[in-house]
């Protein structure tokens, strides 16, 4: 590895690298925490060493064989999956329609979809229930995830990665005689897939760690996602880290695979529109 | 092959309008140019004969037909644009091949296609490449390759060159104006390279703030300028045109004199005398009909010819020497003009009168 720079020779840097370095301990000791608690049995759980002095898998057997936790992470992973496809087809559909045609009332409805940003959803919980509850959706998936299927950043993050398309490209499809959604899903889409990785990543971890508004529209422990299944170890008068954090660790790998496969598109995308014009 | 016609031709954006009524009849095969300055509404015209942008009134005719309400892919035309517009994501084999992918031609027929344009245009080794990895001049090609696999009856180009350098540029210029001597097809091309207008052009547009200046060959619009716009906007360095009076067959020329002139009205009236730097000679002695004494401020030798900016009477004009004179600043010279070279324009409308 290169550092594109000789450390010992730049004092400014060395306090740079130091204070990185400490960020990143910081960062890491949470995550090796809960490693390290999954490993540990019931009598060790309150001894906070970081080694544990005798690792045991009892939990993670507990969690798979015990426990609903295959079926919190199926609900999780079906729901993350739809959710994040839905994202990135209906997010980079509007963004190209807000960024390559003009129609009366355009600028509205950027500003309408943009300001979605600014509600809480704290503050939608409650219209959302009553009316799930009115249409039947508690307690579904579809109660789950209708509110994740569309959202004002992604249109608003896919609207300006679609300045960087070309006009004239589209112009050019257009005389090549494509109709126009063939121009967005074979010309435009695929010149913005940096963008698409990082929607999709943000998506799906979003929907993968959304905790409060499944908390409410589930009521029956088949229906859980992950985090919910993994809350519901917390009892009222005992709480079972060792079972959260076997959970925990156990959801991180899908989180961690999404990222890996889809970061090498992202830089792919940096250096092929790095590298035209 | 076809025909193009303009009648009436008006486009409208928010506020401004673009072009103001245009009337051009195109001839099947011919190579027309328009030329204007920036923002003349040459792109929009353009576009609107591409199908690109609608029209606010007027109709336009590709061959018999009036396509005013037609997509650009039932146009029959195929359109080159200033950079470039080839699919960064795909091959240049791909490039080429996309545009044939729509008309749904037989597998065999397509590939044969493409091999014939990337031979035409010397890209059949590098049709396996991507746009990135080509240089500006070969991603040109592609551009112009993928407009001509789809044998078009109209060749529309916008500013095809202006991204290239001076030397691939008048590369390219041959090979497009070979390409066109090759296919026949009729060719619309938009520029704001006068060098470019005269020579690829069969006749040239001059456009001004959406309007028609004027029409006609390169040397009509060259020797014949309709208009001092015109007559300033083509040709390099630009006409010199010197302030004056016609009268009973001869022009006073504020502060330089009196000459006779042609088309000399017998009312008087403020005019401008133009006459082309490369017709005003430096000359030692030697008179025409037109005769200046000058003081020369600067001198740029071009090799063949040499520059010369001088001063008559207050007034600076170029002229055209000989590259082997031997010229000084500050020296005392006459300039000189034959009659023939001379145009008379009308003070108040621009318009020609000679
Ligand atoms: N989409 C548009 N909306 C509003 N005005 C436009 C639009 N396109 C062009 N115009 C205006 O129309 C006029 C003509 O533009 P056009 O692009 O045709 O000029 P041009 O002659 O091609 O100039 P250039 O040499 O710079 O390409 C300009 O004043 C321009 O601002
Ligand atoms: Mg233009």
């Amino acid at each position: 590895m290169t550092l594109g720079f000789d450390p010992r020779r730049d004092p400014r840097k060395i306090a740079i690298w130091t204070l990185v370095a400490l960020g990143g301990v910081v960062m890491v000791m949470p995550f090796a925490f809960m490693i390290s608690t999954s490993l540990k049995s019931r009598e060790e759980l309150y001894d906070l060493r970081l080694f544990p002095l005798a690792p045991t898998l009892e939990n993670y057997i507990y969690l798979f064989r015990e426990s609903r936790f295959v079926r919190w992470f199926l609900n999780s992973f079906v729901i993350a999956s739809i959710s994040t496809a839905s994202v990135l087809f209906f997010d980079s559909l509007a963004g190209y329609v807000l960024c390559k045609y003009r129609f009366k009332g355009r600028q509205i409805v950027f500003i309408a979809i943009l300001s979605t940003l600014m509600i809480p959803t704290e503050m939608l919980v409650i219209p959302w229930y009553v009316m799930s509850k009115n249409l039947g959706w508690l307690n579904t998936y579809w109660g789950i995830m209708f509110p994740g299927m569309i959202t004002g950043f992604g249109v608003f993050l896919m609207k300006q990665f679609f300045e960087t398309v070309p006009d004239a490209l589209i112009d050019a499809a257009r005389i090549d005689g494509l109709s126009e959604f063939r121009i967005f899903w074979e010309v435009a889409l695929p010149l913005v897939t940096p963008a698409l990785s990082a929607l999709a990543i943000f998506t799906f971890l979003g929907s993968w760690t959304a905790f409060l508004w499944p908390l409410i529209v589930t009521n029956s422990a088949s229906n859980y996602t992950v985090p919910v299944g993994l809350a519901s170890f917390s009892g009222e008068f005992t709480t079972e880290w060792n079972m959260i954090m076997t959970g925990a660790a156990v959801a991180t790998i899908p989180t961690l695979v999404v990222f890996i496969l889809l970061q090498k598109y992202i830089i792919r995308g940096v250096i092929l529109s790095g590298v035209k014009g | 092959m076809a025909s193009v016609t303009l009648s009436g031709v008006v486009k409208r954006f928010d506020k401004t309008t673009a072009v103001h009524g245009i009337d051009l009849d195109i001839a099947d095969g011919e190579f027309v140019v328009l030329v204007g300055p920036s923002g003349c509404g040459k792109s929009t015209t353009l576009r609107m004969i591409a199908g690109l942008e609608d029209l606010t009134s007027g109709d336009i005719r590709i061959g018999e037909r009036i396509v005013n309400r037609l997509e650009p892919k039932d146009r029959n035309i195929a359109m080159v644009f200033q950079n470039y517009a080839i699919y960064p994501h795909m091959t240049v084999h791909k490039n080429i091949a996309f545009g044939l992918r729509m008309a749904k031609l037989a597998k065999a027929d397509e590939e044969r296609r493409v091999r014939e344009a990337a031979a035409v245009l010397g890209l059949t080794g590098l049709l396996e490449r991507r746009p990135s990895q080509l240089s500006g001049g070969q991603r040109q090609r592609v551009a112009i390759g993928r407009a001509m696999v789809r044998n078009p009856a109209v060749f529309l180009f916008d500013e095809p060159l202006s991204n290239l350098d001076a030397q691939l540029r008048a590369q390219m210029r041959l090979e497009i104006k070979k390409l066109h001597q090759g296919l026949a097809t009729t060719v619309i091309y938009v520029t704001h390279d006068q060098v470019e207008a005269m020579t690829l052009a069969d006749r040239i547009v001059v456009m001004r703030d959406g309007r028609i200046e004027q029409i006609g060959t390169p040397t009509e619009v060259y020797r014949q300028p309709a208009t001092m716009f015109v007559a300033r906007f083509i040709g390099s360095p630009s006409m010199n045109m010197i302030p004056g009076t016609t009268g009973q067959g001869a022009v006073e020329l504020d502060g330089l004199g009196r000459i006779e002139a042609p088309g000399s009205a017998e009312v008087r009236r403020p005019i401008f005398l133009g006459v082309r730097p490369d017709d005003l000679r430096v000359a030692a002695g030697g008179a025409g009909a037109l005769t200046l004494e000058a003081r020369i401020n600067v001198i740029e030798p071009l090799g063949p010819d040499t520059l010369v900016y001088a001063d008559a009477g207050g007034r600076e004009l170029v002229a055209k020497a000989d590259g082997r004179a031997a010229l000084r600043r500050g020296e005392a010279v006459k300039l000189v003009a034959d009659a023939d070279a001379l145009h008379v324009f009308d003070a108040g409308t621009e318009a020609r009168l000679s």
